[in-house]
């Protein structure tokens, strides 16, 4: 979508570090010299875009619970069912197909290791196909947002 | 002295949390009232939440596809263990790095263990930023794999917080 002024300024500016106070939508939009109501309609209209998810925190998941990234190694043919079946747990947040003999990526969070690990062996049962489980050991650059312009 | 939210209180507020705010003028009002307590009880326990390092930012979460930033590449690498933490440093700082972390290896179906994101426009535009990246880093040479997404199955926010109260039923 082609993204007006503000949106961008909203983009650059907020996707971290906004303000934990009772009217927060005010208090940006004096920071980016518009009105409440205009930086609402801004917010609403990137929300109907399908641009904006949602607004509010994002979790740390080291301090929030356990998370993994699984992958599986799917027959073609079975990718949209076994994708379908993956989706169906409101434990997975990202589920991605990528060009790869492992074809089907996804993200697990869950309040504790041993809960994801219960999916990833249920995932196993039903699907006959073995997860890679890949849990983060470090974290060199945690997702921060990112700039409009940054990006090739 | 504002009262602190019960243990029920903390957890339904969590769970409104991993949904977004309310677009509302006054989203803490909204939030509080849904888990029956009083504004000032919620803000307090957020600034609590934040000075605990239980959120990663805050801010607005954006659908990268939406936006136009469609090609959306894994790069993995071999890296060897000794040097995993010195290279994910420089490639967690390099330009369009989105996110960069050390994952297990497993041996013999998967040999990479170092993941970065990285978002574009165009794919032949992000293969070749990778490429000139890797090559500026001088680690052109450790195995690597470009994974690309072809198709998005299902993104939204991490769900932590198991089911427990009403608040889940209305989600």
């Amino acid at each position: 979508m082609d993204l007006d002024l503000l949106s961008r300024q909203l983009i650059e500016r907020y996707q971290h570090g906004m303000p934990l106070c009772a009217e927060p939508y005010r208090e940006m939009a004096q920071v980016l010299g518009c009105s409440e109501a205009q930086l609402m309609r801004c917010l609403h209209r990137l929300e109907l875009a399908g641009s904006l998810s949602r607004v509010g925190p994002v979790f740390e998941h080291t301090r929030a619970g356990a998370s993994t990234l699984a992958a599986l190694a799917v027959p073609v043919e079975r990718l949209e069912q076994v994708a379908r079946r993956v989706s169906q747990y409101p434990e997975v947040n990202h589920n991605y197909a990528r060009e790869h003999q492992y074809n089907l990526w996804f993200v697990l969070t869950g309040p504790h290791r041993q809960h994801l690990r219960q999916i990833l062996d249920e995932l196993e049962q039903d699907t006959g196909l073995i997860p890679l489980d890949l849990p983060m050991l470090t974290a060199y650059r945690i997702d921060l947002g990112f700039s409009l312009g940054a990006h090739p | 002295m504002i009262i602190p939210l019960s243990q029920e209180q903390m957890l339904d507020l969590r769970q409104c949390l991993e949904r977004g705010l309310p677009l509302v003028s006054r989203p803490y009002d909204n939030l509080a009232e849904q888990i029956g307590a009083h504004h000032d009880q919620v803000l307090q326990q957020m600034q609590q939440w934040q000075d605990q390092g239980l959120f990663r930012r805050v801010g607005l979460v954006l659908n990268h596809r939406a936006l136009g930033f469609v090609a959306n590449a894994m790069l993995v690498l071999d890296v060897p263990d000794a040097l995993v933490d010195e290279v994910g440093n420089r490639l967690g700082r390099a330009p369009g790095v989105n996110l960069c972390y050390q994952r297990p290896r497993r041996l013999p179906q998967w040999r990479y263990n170092l993941f970065c994101m990285v978002h574009g426009r165009e794919r032949e535009e992000v293969t070749a930023h990778i490429q000139r990246m890797l090559e500026q880093q001088q680690l052109s040479d450790l195995p690597h794999q470009l994974l690309f997404s072809t198709h998005a199955f299902k993104q939204c926010g991490g769900r932590f917080t198991p089911p427990s109260s009403q608040v889940w039923a209305h989600g």
